[in-house]
């Protein structure tokens, strides 16, 4: 899951990790009455997408307005909110047809000094979480990553224990930060890592991480995930979501237990489990063809949490044909004939549909489609089923 | 012979009262499994599935003698109980529960790596030695004994792989489901090293998935220590960037862990790489024909 900027820096700023003041507004006034609060001579307006690349993005439609703004009057603060709220954002990440801003974050300005990157991720290698700081603040760090890997310094944590001073400090020499910063950069630090732990994240980046001219470090930009898995223990994480931000369909299969998401093909799959998913989608465009989509109805699917995976499949207008790809474990193959025979008869099916049944009650799974009037192309293994669905979606397109 | 578990080891399941752990606690006992307890805390002293269901792992260890564990118990609390084994001495714990915060096992990781057991999962299918003992969730039925030792990230794709060798003759000797978290106890490398060691296995099969990058480093461990033919094949060679595909562990990011690069690694270790999910079976076949 992920939240907006704004409200990581809201949690940074209740856990002690040192950010700037802002305000968030949702009209063009909004704006410019926080600018005249924040007291400043400059600010910054912040277009609030969950995508990165803000900075560099343009509104659609005004190439001039870039995602993020600095400002030096409240009409300049107007006039830029006006520019970006309610318009579409196109950046590196969202894809060419962008993604709407509904709230611009008007935040105070400061003496930069220099600029730094900070993330810490989960360093599977090792199984632990790790900190990685770099000089190369700003820019694209995966660049960096890829090229000049030697720029990249990381220590890894106890999540138990957090990150110990020493480890701060090393990162200091290395970073080529003395002074007062490396006192401001050990609490900086190993707060940030306390969040981290605490509040089950995922991915915690600042970039930039600034360092004032007085010496200080703080958080210029925040970006927050966090482990969806953990977030029973989380309520109040969970009020921060933003449905607007994400995939309609996608957030309906979530909510029906389902992992679904969307790509640009014709071709509908319906499979249970991760890796059989990817192999099925992989296996349509050996054959020639496009995934409409990645839907893994999981382990423990019921009747209907299938029928809205049909639901959600149909839905796609790019679908013109569709594979169940099934092989029973947890999941009975029984469930999902009835499932389909269900979907059928309520959800209707308006393209062809080649089913694909293997493992556990194959056999009773495979007599309740016979014996059901659901009109079906039945496939015998993986080849079988993908020859068969890019046929029917390539004499349908 | 085969690996980790074989018709004399002795199974209890944490979560046996639940309708997960109920109904697979069954499968393994048709398949053959010696189940011998159930262990559901607060329920001590009933029965279920036929089996003395016991509050704690510790007691079910005690009466019943059991050396290995299954794991239905709820993510919540799905550290705790592994952590529960471990302390009670069982020697293959294997974790089925999927949904585990990956902050939990990073605690537990540590733990079960200092120590001699063996965790499998979490996020898992289980393993199996094929026509002796099934500790998990695969439908017993496609398994055949033989000689090709499986090793997947992966869980339904596994039941693909093994209904392959099964239908080509080839066979299985044990088969292990690692699981599709970021982080899960046993690696390709750590089964890469059993199977090497294991006389009836003759040749070993790794499915594996975009992201990370336990592919690569299992691929650098064949090249120096794996002597038998190994096949492999990866899913998600289409999966695009930046999206999870269902597993946590299955996302591309920055440019790492893709298909290719795995599948240039593997092929440079030698390994027979099967470009379809439905060559895996034959992909073996060529690869000991190759040796």
């Amino acid at each position: 899951m992920k939240i907006h900027e704004f409200q990581a820096k809201d949690i940074f700023r209740r856990e002690g990790v040192s950010v700037l003041e802002g305000i968030v507004a949702t009209s063009a006034d909004e704006a410019s009455a926080a600018y005249e609060q924040l007291g400043g001579e400059i600010a910054v307006v912040k277009a609030q997408i969950h995508a990165g690349g803000r900075g560099k993005g343009t509104v659609i439609g005004n190439d001039q307005q870039h995602g993020v703004e600095l400002v030096r009057s409240a009409e300049d603060a107007k006039r830029v909110a006006g520019n970006l709220l309610g318009q579409k954002l196109v950046t590196i990440q969202t894809g060419p047809e962008g993604q709407t801003v509904n709230q611009v974050f008007v935040e105070a300005g400061c003496a930069i000094a220099r600029e730094l990157y900070l993330g810490i991720v989960l360093d599977r290698a090792t199984a632990q979480p790790a900190l990685m700081m770099s000089n190369e603040g700003g820019v694209e760090i995966e660049k960096v990553a890829a090229e000049t890997p030697e720029k990249i310094f990381k220590e890894h944590f106890d999540p138990a224990v957090g990150i110990d001073s020493y480890q701060v400090r090393k990162l200091c020499k290395k970073l080529g930060l003395s002074g007062p910063t490396v006192r401001s950069a050990d609490k900086f630090i190993k707060k940030l890592c306390e969040v981290y732990v605490k509040y089950d994240c995922s991915l915690a980046e600042i970039n930039p991480l600034v360092i004032t001219e007085s010496g200080e470090m703080v958080a210029l930009d925040a970006k927050i995930n966090f482990d969806d898995n953990a977030m029973f223990r989380h309520a109040d994480v969970l009020e921060m979501r933003d449905l607007s931000e994400e995939d309609e369909f996608e957030v309906r299969a979530g909510e029906a237990g389902l992992s679904y998401v969307k790509l640009d093909g014709t071709i509908g799959c319906l499979v249970n489990g991760a890796g059989l998913a990817m192999s099925t989608m992989d296996i349509i465009k050996l054959h020639g063809g496009e995934p409409a989509n990645f839907l893994d109805v999981g382990g423990g699917a019921d009747t209907e949490q299938v029928t809205e995976a049909f639901r959600i499949l149909l839905g796609d207008p790019n679908v013109n044909a569709v594979l169940v790809n099934i092989f029973g474990g947890i999941m009975q193959c029984t469930t999902i004939a009835n499932a389909l025979v269900e979907a059928y008869k309520t959800v209707g099916f308006n393209v062809p549909l080649v089913v694909r049944l293997e493992g556990t009650e194959v056999e009773e799974g495979r007599k309740i489609i016979a014996e059901s009037d659901v009109d079906i192309i039945t496939a015998d293994g993986l080849t079988d089923a993908a020859k068969k669905v890019v046929a029917a979606s390539t004499s349908v397109a | 012979m085969s690996i980790l578990i074989n018709r004399d080891t002795k199974v209890l399941c944490q979560g046996i009262t639940g309708k997960a752990g109920a109904f697979h606690t069954r499968g393994c006992l048709e398949y053959g499994t010696q189940m011998v307890a159930g262990v559901t805390p607060g329920k001590g002293g009933q029965t279920a599935e036929g089996l003395p269901v016991f509050d704690t792992v510790m007691e079910a260890v005690d009466q019943t003698g059991a050396d290995a564990s299954m794991i239905f118990v709820p993510p919540p609390f799905t550290a705790d109980a592994i952590l529960e084994s471990l302390d009670a001495g069982i020697k293959v714990i294997v974790a089925i529960t999927e949904g585990v915060p990956v902050i939990d096992m990073v605690r537990v990781y540590e733990k079960v790596r200092a120590s001699d057991a063996v965790l499998i999962g979490p996020n898992c299918p289980g393993l199996i030695t094929a026509e002796e003992c099934k500790i998990g969730i695969m439908p017993g039925y496609i398994h055949q004994r033989g000689k090709v030792g499986v090793m997947s990230r992966s869980g339904t794709l596994t039941y693909e792989a093994v209904w392959q060798t099964s239908s080509l003759g080839l066979g299985q000797t044990t088969c292990v489901g690692l699981g599709g978290d970021p982080i899960v106890g046993t690696s390709f490398i750590d089964v890469l090293g059993r199977f090497q060691d294991d006389d009836e296995t003759e040749a070993i099969l790794m499915i594996g998935e975009i992201g990370g990058s336990a592919e690569e480093e299992a691929a650098a461990f064949v090249k120096e220590h794996v002597t038998k033919p190994v096949a492999a094949f990866i899913a998600g060679r289409t999966a695009p960037p930046g999206k999870r595909m269902g597993h946590a562990g299955a996302i591309i990011s920055g440019g790492k862990g893709t298909a290719e690069e795995k599948i240039a690694a593997l092929r440079d270790a030698g390994i027979e790489v099967a470009d379809s999910p439905a060559d895996m079976g034959e992909a073996v076949q060529r690869a000991i024909a190759a040796q």
